[in-house]
């Protein structure tokens, strides 16, 4: 009796194993929304499709955002404990859009490295992490939202080494981030100039910038706008500078995962109505009122006064554009609240300056 | 138990007015539950394959090894082989292969002597010596891996002064926080000052087994073996290079560069930090494997061997440690399987390992799945081959039953 007894354990284990996947089997993304998007969607507006991910957001009731945790200005933890940032603003107003609440939002850490594996198996609804867009990213990762930074590789080096060009670094290590086109970029840019460094790989942001101010390497590498944010938390800000040089082109922006057109479309609508919400000037300030009287039949349409099927065809009420900008602001108050004039970075627009003021920042017009 | 048994169906029919029935017969009951166990088994890697595959086909994810020959396009700061960009992502996993062998290999060897040392003055009758053990093992093994790495990496090693103001002996020797760099030996233009160290040292291992037979014959009478060899092998060295016109041995001296030290062989911060951390980790746990083997002999065999004049050394040596590694190899084996597995944590201090390269090449290219299979496999045989290797050695050690 002891054996069969002895038997029947691993039999019971596996029982349990398996009818636990059975319990998580139906939250994946394509088999759950089935049963329960219909019900939670009834009195909203019907989504364009009953399954897609965007229904599996509502009936959740939050979006899972993936973000970096240690990106001064652009995804951070602030003082208060509270995820802050230029990309996690992209977050909230993406909420904003889904639920009318910006604080619907449950934000994942993700690592450089992890961003692949977290898009592809679905655990995020949007990656907002400094993100840089490339073909192969887009075919493999997911895909990639107008992009809402203009960046580029550059290099911080300590003042007193006098490093002037990339060529001085002939001979130097170089810290870089794992999981990166950084890393890429650095042994594409340094071969074609036949310069020789050393790259020292770290897995993490903390340990990249901890190892540069240490002294392991001589330089640092990575996005411009990173390097700046990067370059106020070490110790001493001051002795270090940034080259002129830029490496790379590095657009920034939100990626989701494969295979949904109409939540990427939400999401992309979402990044486009603060580019044109600067554009037509209205404001997190003064967006109640312009929705409620503007004559302008850009801002009615965009705003959902005019035209309300336009917010329906996107599976969103038609007002959705009025709840993402009274929770974030424009394109242009995100930035300045994170990145501008009075933050430590002060950062120029540079490209990143709407297109009717010489920059890239453009919205195919909402119609 | 089974003879005995009141029957199974078929058996001594006659003896027993009622058989037991089948739901109640224990040799049913085991095979019907081997074959449940089977079944939920089978069902269950069926269920998870089959998973896998439809995610993979849901989000057009392929698998397959074709990327093994495409252009890796990122650098490795240290290798053992020629290693550059333009190289193949099987060139890059080869290089990460190689650094955790090398790691893990050296790793090993050190934590294995560290481990017999502190586990011996763990039981030691010397009450500071002991104290001192027992302090290292209970703080090492209870604080975790990965933060005794951060500290040895930030906290101690880049505390060492800049490159700058390097620690240097003799101008051939530098200390700095980059790492140790040393002269490395240039290929001799003749083997022969070579061919006398390796003379000498095949002369010593014959010397030292001839004399250990006559030992074992007469009983008595021990020749000074190590101290011997100290002396025999460098003379012959220098034997063999006063018969040279010219210096033989040429070393590659490490110069101060621009921002680091060229030349010679440099030993970086990051691979000491990691190889220091596997070492001191898996010393701890080896202490404890070595000191509770050498309290499984019974305190008889240590009377019997000083009853018998061995010396306390001898008595460890010839009387102790043989019986205790029969106790000791066996979880000795799971500690070296951890040191291998452990140098996967090696990134966080920037040491490009098997774990990094994978990590990188699954980020490039896209095919996680893949890439950890590959990874996954690449371990797996790593921990076979060692255990393979320490099953030999433990049948070598076991009792030969009479």
């Amino acid at each position: 009796m002891r054996r069969s007894l002895v038997t029947l354990v691993p039999i019971l284990a596996l029982a349990i194993v398996l009818a636990a996947c059975g319990e998580t089997a139906p939250s994946q993304p394509a088999s759950s929304a089935d049963g329960s998007a219909p019900a939670a969607s009834a009195d909203a507006t019907p989504p364009p499709t009953g399954d897609g991910r965007l229904a599996l957001i509502r009936s959740r009731g939050n979006l899972i955002c993936g973000v970096n945790d240690g990106l001064p200005g652009f995804g951070f933890i602030d003082e208060g404990g509270e995820n802050a940032g230029f990309d996690v603003d992209y977050c909230r107003a993406i909420a904003a859009a889904v639920f009318g609440d910006p604080e619907a939002v449950e934000f994942r850490p993700v690592s450089a490295d992890n961003r692949p594996t977290a898009l592809q198996g679905g655990e995020v609804d949007v990656l907002i992490r400094n993100t840089t867009w490339t073909v192969s990213r887009d075919s493999a990762w997911g895909l990639f939202a107008p992009t809402t930074f203009y960046d580029g590789q550059g290099m911080m080096v300590r003042s007193a080494d006098g490093i002037a060009t990339l060529e001085d670094l002939e001979g130097a290590t170089i810290c870089v981030q794992t999981g990166t086109t950084t890393e890429l970029n650095l042994a594409d840019v340094f071969e074609a100039r036949g310069i020789d460094a050393e790259p020292l790989p770290f897995g993490d942001d903390t340990q990249t910038y901890q190892a540069y101010d240490d002294g392991q390497c001589d330089a640092v590498t990575s996005d411009r706008s990173q390097l700046l944010a990067q370059r106020t938390a070490l110790s001493n800000p001051d002795d270090h500078v940034i080259l002129d040089e830029v490496m790379s082109k590095e657009p920034l922006g939100p990626v989701v995962p494969l295979g949904d057109e109409g939540w990427f479309n939400v999401v992309k609508w979402v990044v486009f109505a603060t580019f044109e919400a600067e554009e037509q000037g209205i404001t997190q300030a003064n967006v109640a009122d312009m929705a409620a009287s503007s004559d302008n039949p850009v801002v009615q349409r965009l705003l959902g006064a005019a035209n309300p099927e336009l917010g329906q065809g996107l599976g969103l009420e038609p007002d959705w554009a009025v709840d993402v900008i009274s929770a974030v602001g424009n394109y242009g108050e995100i930035y300045d609240r994170h990145l501008g004039p009075g933050t430590p970075f002060e950062l120029e627009r540079g490209p990143n300056a709407l297109w009717t003021d010489g920059g890239l920042i453009y919205a195919p017009p909402y119609r | 138990m089974t003879t005995t048994h009141p029957g199974g169906p078929g058996e001594h029919p006659g003896e027993h007015h009622h058989a037991v029935p089948p739901w109640r017969d224990v040799r049913v009951l085991g095979v019907a539950a081997q074959v449940a166990v089977l079944l939920a088994v089978g069902i269950g890697v069926a269920f998870l394959v089959n998973n896998l595959v439809s995610a993979m086909a849901e989000r057009n994810l392929s698998f397959g090894f074709g990327f093994l020959e495409q252009r890796a396009g990122f650098g490795i700061g240290e290798s053992p082989v020629p290693y550059d960009p333009n190289d193949s992502y099987g060139q890059a996993f080869l290089v990460g292969l190689l650094n955790t062998l090398f790691v893990s290999v050296l790793g090993i060897v050190l934590a294995t002597v560290l481990g017999v040392v502190v586990g011996v003055a763990r039981l030691s009758p010397n009450w500071l010596l002991r104290r001192i053990a027992s302090a290292y093992v209970e703080v090492i093994r209870n604080t975790p891996l990965l933060l005794q790495l951060f500290v040895i990496y930030f906290v101690v090693l880049v505390q060492l002064p800049p490159v700058q103001d390097s620690l240097s002996l003799g101008g051939a020797l530098f200390l700095n926080q980059r790492g140790l760099f040393v002269p490395a030996p240039l290929r001799s233009p003749t083997f022969l000052p070579w061919f006398g160290i390796v003379l000498g040292a095949i002369l010593v291992f014959l010397v030292a087994r001839a004399a250990a037979r006559r030992r074992e014959r007469a009983g008595h009478g021990r020749y000074p073996v190590g101290r011997v060899a100290l002396l025999a092998v460098p003379a012959l060295a220098v034997v063999a290079w006063l018969l040279l016109p010219e210096a033989p041995f040429q070393f590659d001296i490490p110069v101060a560069g621009r921002f680091n030290f060229t030349g010679g062989l440099a030993l970086s911060t990051a691979f000491t930090a990691i190889l220091l951390g596997l070492v001191l980790y898996t010393a701890g746990f080896i202490a404890e494997v070595v000191r509770g083997g050498i309290q499984a002999v019974r305190r008889g065999q240590v009377e019997a061997a000083h009853a018998l004049g061995l010396s306390d050394g001898d008595t460890l040596r010839l009387v102790v440690f043989p019986q205790a590694l029969r106790i000791i190899v066996p979880p000795l084996t799971s500690q070296y399987l951890n040191l291998a597995k452990n140098s996967s944590l090696a990134i966080a201090v920037g040491y490009p390992d098997l774990f990094k390269v994978g990590t990188t090449m699954s980020n490039q290219t896209g095919q996680p799945v893949s890439v950890i299979a590959l990874v996954m496999a690449t371990y797996l045989a790593i921990s076979l081959a060692t255990s393979l290797l320490m099953n030999l050695y433990n049948r070598r050690v076991q009792v030969l039953e009479r």
